[in-house]
C-alpha cells in the first residue's frame, strides 16, 4: 500500500532547527510541517504589522527557510507552516525573494489568507467570551487582533495549485498535517472517521519532539536515550488512515506507546470530543502498537461531524505586569526573604498603588554559594541556604507596574540584610479572548508566488 | 506508594484550563487509579492552585485518566503572575499523590 511520510519540523515558535534539517536530509519525507504559532503570538505579530505592513510574520521565518529551503527543494519535500502569523502574504514574498537569491528555479509558494477578521470585529462585539463569560465589548482594553482558526481547506487548495511551500496564518495545528493526507489520498471531507484519524496523527506530530521522547524523561522511571539530540517525528500514513509514528534512525529520543499516550492527551479536554474546524475527533478508541524499535502503529481515531462555528482568538491590551526579584542567603535566609516580601506589600499599600493582583514567591537551591558551602551551612536539612524573593503584580497603568518592580529593587538599601542580585521588569500584557463565529463568515483565499 | 511508581503524566494548557493526564505503566493498575484518583481527590490535592471545578475523563483502552481543571492557571497563560504560567510542573505534583495497591 502507498504511504506518505510527513515530518514535523517545529513544535513551537522557538524550536530547534537541526532536527528539521535532519528530517529533510534523512527522513525520506514527502512533507514537513512547522507549527510555530502559539495563541497569543499572532496578536503581537499584528502589532508588528501595524508598524510595518511588510512585517508581522514569524521572526525566525527567514533564518529557518535559509537552512531548509535548498535542502527541501533538492529532496522534493513540500513545506507547510503557519509562520505567516499575521502576514502570510509578506511571508510568501520573503520566501520567494529568498529562493531567487539562493537560485532555486520553479518553486511555487502559496499564502493562505482569510483567518484575519479584524475588520469585521464590530459584528462580533455582542458575542460571549469563552474565558470570561462576559461579552466581547466588555473587555476593558483595546482589541488589537482577531484571527479565526481555519481548517485544511486553504492548505489543500494551495497543494492542488502546485505549491511547494504553503504559508498560513492562524489554522488549527493538526490541519497542517491533515491537509496533505486529504490532498494525497483524496479523502472525502465528510468522512469524519478518516478525518478523526488524520487529526489524531496531526495531534501526535504537532508538538514535534513531544512524541519522540522530548518532555518525557524521568530518570529511573522513563529513561530516554540521547535526549540532547532528540529527533523530531515522522508519520508514515497509509490511504486507510493507519499510521506509524517513527523518527530518523540514529537520532536521539524514543517513540514508544508511552510517549504516544502522553502526547495523545496533551492539551485535550474531553477525549471523545476534540474539536477542530474540520472534525470533532474522538480519541477514546485509539490503540498504540509497538511494531518495531521506535515504530508505533496508531489506529482507532474516529470523528462525528464538524462544528457549525469556528473559534476566533481576539487579542486585546489587557494590563501591565511589574516584577522584581532579589536573593537572600545563609541561615535565616527564609526569614529575611519573608520580611522583604512583607515590606514590599506594605510599601505598595502605603503608596496607594492600585494593584489588581499580587503574587509573592520564594525560590531557590544553589545559585548564591554553590553546593559545598550550601551543604555546610544547611545543616538542619530543612532551612534553605538561599531564597530568592519574587514579587509580581498586575496593574492597569504602566507607571504602577514600574512602582512594583522598583519596590523590590529598593530593598537593596532599605530591606533586610545582604539582599543581592535584584532584577526587575515591566511588561505590557496582550491577552486572548476566544469567541465562536459562524463558519460562513470566513472567506478563504490562496495567493501564489513563483520563482 | 506514590502514583509515580505506577503511572506517568503530562500537563497541557488552554486558556485558564489545565489538563493533566494520568497513564498507568501496566494495565492491571488502571482500576486502582480509577477507584482512588477521583476528580474530588484531585481538586482537593490542587486546592491552593486550582480555583474551579475538576472533571475526569476515562480512556480505559490506553489505561489513562484525563483531569480537566478549570481556573487553574491564574487567569491563563497570557496574564498569569506565576513563574510557570503554563502550569507544566503540575503533572509532577499529581504523581506525588499516595495510592494503595
Amino acid at each position: 500500500m502507498k504511504s506518505i511520510r510527513i515530518g514535523c519540523g517545529a513544535g513551537y515558535a522557538g524550536d530547534r532547527i537541526e532536527p528539521a534539517v535532519e528530517l529533510i536530509e534523512y527522513g525520506n519525507l514527502n512533507y514537513i510541517a512547522f507549527e510555530c504559532l502559539a495563541e497569543r503570538t499572532i496578536a503581537i505579530a499584528q502589532q508588528e504589522k501595524l508598524k510595518d505592513p511588510n512585517k508581522g510574520y514569524d521572526l525566525l521565518l527567514e533564518a529557518r527557510m535559509r537552512k531548509i529551503l535548498p535542502l527541501s527543494y533538492k529532496k522534493g519535500v513540500k513545506v507547510i507552516t503557519n509562520m505567516g502569523a499575521a502576514n502570510p502574504s509578506a511571508a510568501a514574498r520573503l520566501v520567494k525573494n529568498l529562493a531567487a537569491e539562493i537560485g532555486l528555479k520553479g518553486l511555487k509558494i502559496a499564502a493562505v489568507l482569510g483567518d484575519n477578521i479584524y475588520d469585521k470585529i464590530q459584528n462580533y462585539l455582542e458575542l460571549k467570551v469563552l474565558e470570561t463569560g462576559t461579552s466581547l465589548k466588555d473587555l476593558k482594553g483595546d482589541i488589537v487582533s482577531a484571527n479565526v482558526y481555519l481548517g485544511i481547506e486553504g492548505i489543500v487548495k494551495a497543494l492542488e495549485g502546485g505549491a511547494d511551500v504553503v504559508i498560513t496564518g492562524r489554522v488549527a495545528d493538526p490541519a497542517l498535517f491533515l491537509a496533505p493526507m486529504v490532498y494525497e489520498y483524496g479523502w472525502d471531507i465528510e468522512d469524519y472517521d478518516l478525518l478523526g484519524q488524520g487529526t489524531l496523527i496531526g495531534h501526535l506530530l504537532e508538538c514535534a519532539a513531544q512524541v519522540t521522547g522530548g518532555y518525557f524523561a524521568e530518570p529511573g522511571y522513563k529513561d530516554v536515550p540521547d535526549l540532547w539530540k532528540v529527533g523530531f517525528p515522522i508519520a508514515e500514513v497509509f490511504e486507510n488512515g493507519d499510521a506509524v509514528i517513527t523518527k530518523v534512525e540514529g537520532s536521539g529520543g524514543c517513540v514508544t506507546p508511552a510517549t504516544c499516550k502522553e502526547q495523545l492527551l496533551y492539551e485535550i479536554h474531553d477525549p471523545a470530543r476534540y474539536i477542530t474546524p474540520d472534525v470533532v475527533a474522538d480519541f477514546t478508541d485509539v490503540v498504540f502498537e509497538e511494531i518495531g524499535v521506535n515504530r508505533v502503529k496508531v489506529t482507532g481515531g474516529k470523528g462525528t461531524n464538524k462544528p457549525e462555528t469556528l473559534k476566533a482568538s481576539i487579542g486585546y491590551r489587557d494590563c501591565y505586569i511589574g516584577e522584581g526579584e532579589i536573593s537572600y542567603g545563609g541561615s535565616g535566609a527564609l526569614n529575611r526573604a519573608k520580611l522583604a516580601g512583607e515590606i514590599v506589600k506594605k510599601r505598595l499599600e502605603l503608596m496607594q498603588v492600585p494593584v489588581e493582583e499580587l503574587r509573592v514567591d520564594l525560590i531557590g537551591v544553589n545559585s548564591l554559594y554553590g553546593d559545598v558551602i550550601g551543604e555546610a551551612v544547611s545543616d538542619d536539612g530543612f532551612q534553605p541556604i538561599e531564597v530568592r524573593l519574587r514579587v509580581a503584580g498586575r496593574t492597569s497603568r504602566r507607571e504602577d507596574a514600574v512602582k512594583i518592580a522598583n519596590e523590590v529593587e529598593t530593598l537593596y538599601t532599605n530591606g533586610p540584610a545582604s539582599g543581592g542580585g535584584a532584577a526587575k521588569s515591566v511588561k505590557e500584557i496582550i491577552s486572548i479572548a476566544s469567541v465562536f463565529i459562524p463558519r460562513e463568515d470566513v472567506k478563504l483565499d490562496v495567493v501564489f508566488e513563483e520563482v | 506508594m506514590k502514583l509515580k511508581e505506577i503511572a506517568h503524566s503530562r500537563t497541557g494548557d488552554k486558556g485558564d484550563i489545565s489538563n493533566i493526564s494520568l497513564i498507568v505503566y501496566k494495565q492491571e493498575h488502571y482500576e486502582k487509579i480509577k477507584e482512588q484518583v477521583t476528580a474530588y481527590k484531585v481538586k482537593e490535592w490542587f486546592k491552593e492552585i486550582v480555583k474551579g471545578e475538576v472533571e475526569r475523563y476515562e480512556i480505559p483502552k490506553i489505561g489513562a485518566l484525563n483531569f480537566v481543571m478549570h481556573k487553574a492557571l491564574g487567569g491563563g497563560v497570557t496574564r498569569s503572575l506565576a513563574i510557570d504560567k503554563h502550569g507544566k510542573s503540575l503533572s509532577s505534583a499529581l504523581l506525588e499523590m499516595e495510592i494503595e495497591i
